[in-house]
């Protein structure tokens, strides 16, 4: 393949009866990145996935692939591949077979598929257990055939969802490594469906983060993270405090402002307040190791957090129950567009 | 104390095994005995002979009723299967409402409401050589003779026990299906299958067990029944059990025991095949 195709969704739309699940998103995916679909669930992502799959009928606008329109091609058609979330591993076919089974559906002969599904189990580091049925791998194992079987077909686009969400969190970081590096390894476009924002930080080139079937953000992380756009982006990526922009005495077009979690000084007992704090009482004290997360109550707002480094926190440490002053200083406000 | 734990599971399962001592082992204990006795025109006297077994295996009458029997079983077997696959994939798959899947399926269970005999005997007006399916074929110019094939014959026998017994298949195959993960399907479209290489590929082998289980049930029943042979064949055509009824009609009990021990061991050896192809035990 000389050039490697972008992704494009161009007001794509799901309807479910009266329910909009998707309303008319535009989406660009460059080539050879790795984007993952975040929010909350039922906020669209999965359908969009399934969309671009072709396992499920677009009511309205199209997916383009390249110069190709995929819309209404079939799922084995378009140049994609999916990985389903509970992997849906054939129960009776060993491993081998399970990857094979696409060459097989195209009439590819046994030894040849064979082989190529055992290339495919090496390159993920499942060749010792070619023969054995789904039933008998572990979580991550059965992820890994399904990943070969998800690449034998060669696919352009690979669509995972949910793909770590079955495992336990010390296999979810170490599969979420493997499936970076395998990405990075194949150069093609991963589109990834996750609600846990910590993954999509981790995994994304892209984050677009979704809600209520619109794209509220689609960005880079460190952008997403710097720079929500709205506040349900500063709420949902989580580490920040919504204010509303009187409080933070903002300039500025938007009607809330947020602050990192990690940019807040607190300050035991009451204290004089000015234009860049404010004063609460401490709820929680969680010791996180590095760190420290003081949650605190302040009357009118939603629940606040700081961040506090360990020896920050020891040289001043608060008690829940005791009155604190959080400080800012004026350039970590971040006036946010909605 | 220590003497009540125990005996405690024995008393528990005592239940179950006195249920099947009296219901099970006791019956066939008493077809085997009897099975060596000998017999006259007026009693069965205590003995143990051989002669029962050697009668009824040298005799060419025997073998072609057991190969009758089983072209029975076969041909029931194939055209039940057939049909009750095709119900429960329609069901399980193209049926997407879980309401109308609990309605069509009573609706299946309709017949099952009258008896079986009733159920039976509604076919001879039907079929009959003055019947309502000759009649409505003469009059549509169709034949200009009764058919005499459709009552009194093997293809009324079978017919009536695919009536009787598709349903057997029906329920443990959509029973089956059901439990198939729906993202399979998803897989195998996705892998580029086509509907009938998916139902090949993934769908067929995962109703296995169904598949068995229907089987069992649909061979057993036609390898050990004989209402439906007399009912249906007018006497015509003979089966495994219908040789033992005639034969305990002529009091001779012992004979009959000797027949039903050998149809029994029949019969297992082939559900002890099935069972050897398939592991039904995911599905119990």
């Amino acid at each position: 393949m000389a050039t490697k195709p972008d992704i494009e969704l161009v007001a794509l739309t799901k309807r479910y009866g009266e329910t909009l699940a998707v309303d008319r998103i535009n989406l660009r995916i460059p080539a050879g990145s790795y984007c993952c679909l975040l929010g909350p669930s039922g906020c669209g992502k999965t359908t969009t996935l399934r969309m671009i799959a072709g396992h499920e009928e677009v009511s309205d606008g199209d997916v383009i692939l390249g110069a190709e329109n995929i819309t209404r091609l079939p799922p084995a058609a378009r140049g994609t591949a999916m990985m389903f979330q509970s992997y849906a591993l054939f129960p009776h076919l060993d491993c081998t077979d399970n990857v094979a089974f696409s060459l097989k559906m195209r009439g590819v002969d046994k030894e040849t598929r064979r082989g190529r599904a055992l290339d495919l189990l090496k390159r993920v580091q499942m060749e010792p257990y070619a023969k054995r049925l789904p039933a008998q791998l572990s979580g991550g194992q059965q992820q890994r055939v399904a990943l070969a079987r998800a690449l034998i077909t060669d696919p352009q686009v690979l669509l995972l969802d949910e793909p770590l969400s079955a495992l336990d969190p010390f296999l979810r970081v170490k599969m979420r490594e493997e499936l970076k590096s395998l990405q990075t390894r194949l150069g093609i476009s991963f589109i990834h469906v996750t609600h846990s924002q910590d993954e999509a930080m981790a995994l994304a080139d892209i984050i677009v983060v979704m809600n209520g079937g619109r794209i509220e953000q689609a960005a880079a992380p460190r952008e997403v993270f710097n720079k929500p756009a709205s506040a349900f982006v500063a709420r949902f990526i989580g580490g920040h405090n919504v204010l509303p922009a009187a409080v933070a005495r903002a300039k500025g077009e938007g009607e809330f402002v947020a602050i990192r979690a990690d940019r807040i000084t607190l300050q035991p007992g009451p204290a004089p307040v000015d234009a860049t704090s404010i004063s609460g009482v401490t709820r929680s004290v969680e010791y996180l190791g590095a760190t420290v997360q003081v949650g605190i109550d302040v009357a009118g707002l939603e629940p606040l957090s700081a961040v506090v480094p360990e020896a920050r926190f020891d040289a001043n440490p608060v008690a829940p129950g005791q009155p604190v002053v959080l400080s800012w200083t004026p350039k970590d406000v971040h006036v946010l567009g909605r | 104390m220590k003497r009540a734990a125990y005996w405690a599971p024995y008393l528990q399962v005592t239940p179950l095994a006195l249920v099947f001592l009296v219901f099970l082992v006791i019956p066939i204990a008493t077809i085997v005995v009897v099975s060596f006795f000998d017999y006259n025109t007026t009693q069965i006297i205590p003995a143990f002979l051989r002669q029962n077994y050697e009668e009824l295996l040298t005799s060419p009458v025997t073998w072609q009723t057991y190969l009758q029997t089983i072209e029975f079983a076969a041909i029931t077997w194939l055209i039940t299967f057939l049909i009750g696959f095709t119900i429960a994939y329609f069901l399980a798959f193209y049926v997407r409402s879980t309401t109308l899947q609990t309605v069509l399926f009573l609706v299946c269970t309709i017949p099952f409401w009258t008896s079986n005999v009733i159920r039976m005997i509604s076919w001879i007006p039907f079929l009959g050589r003055n019947g309502l399916a000759n009649m409505t074929l003469m009059q549509l110019g169709l034949i200009h003779e009764p058919l005499e094939f459709l009552l009194y014959s093997n293809f009324s026998v079978v017919l009536v026990y695919v009536h009787l017994y598709t349903l057997f298949m029906v329920v443990p195959i959509f029973n089956s299906m059901m439990r198939i993960d729906r993202s399979l399907l998803e897989a195998a479209l996705d892998a580029g299958a086509t509907g009938w290489q998916t139902l090949v590929n993934v769908i067929l082998p995962l109703c296995k067990p169904g598949i068995a289980i229907g089987s069992i049930f649909v061979v057993t029943i036609v390898m050990g029944d004989f209402v439906t042979v007399r009912m249906m064949s007018g006497g015509l055509s003979a089966s495994v059990a219908l040789m033992m009824a005639n034969a305990m009609s002529l009091l001779q009990y012992p004979a009959a025991a000797a027949n039903a021990v050998i149809l029994l061991i029949v019969v297992l050896m082939i559900v002890a095949a099935m069972m050897r192809l398939v592991d039904i035990r995911k599905e119990l």
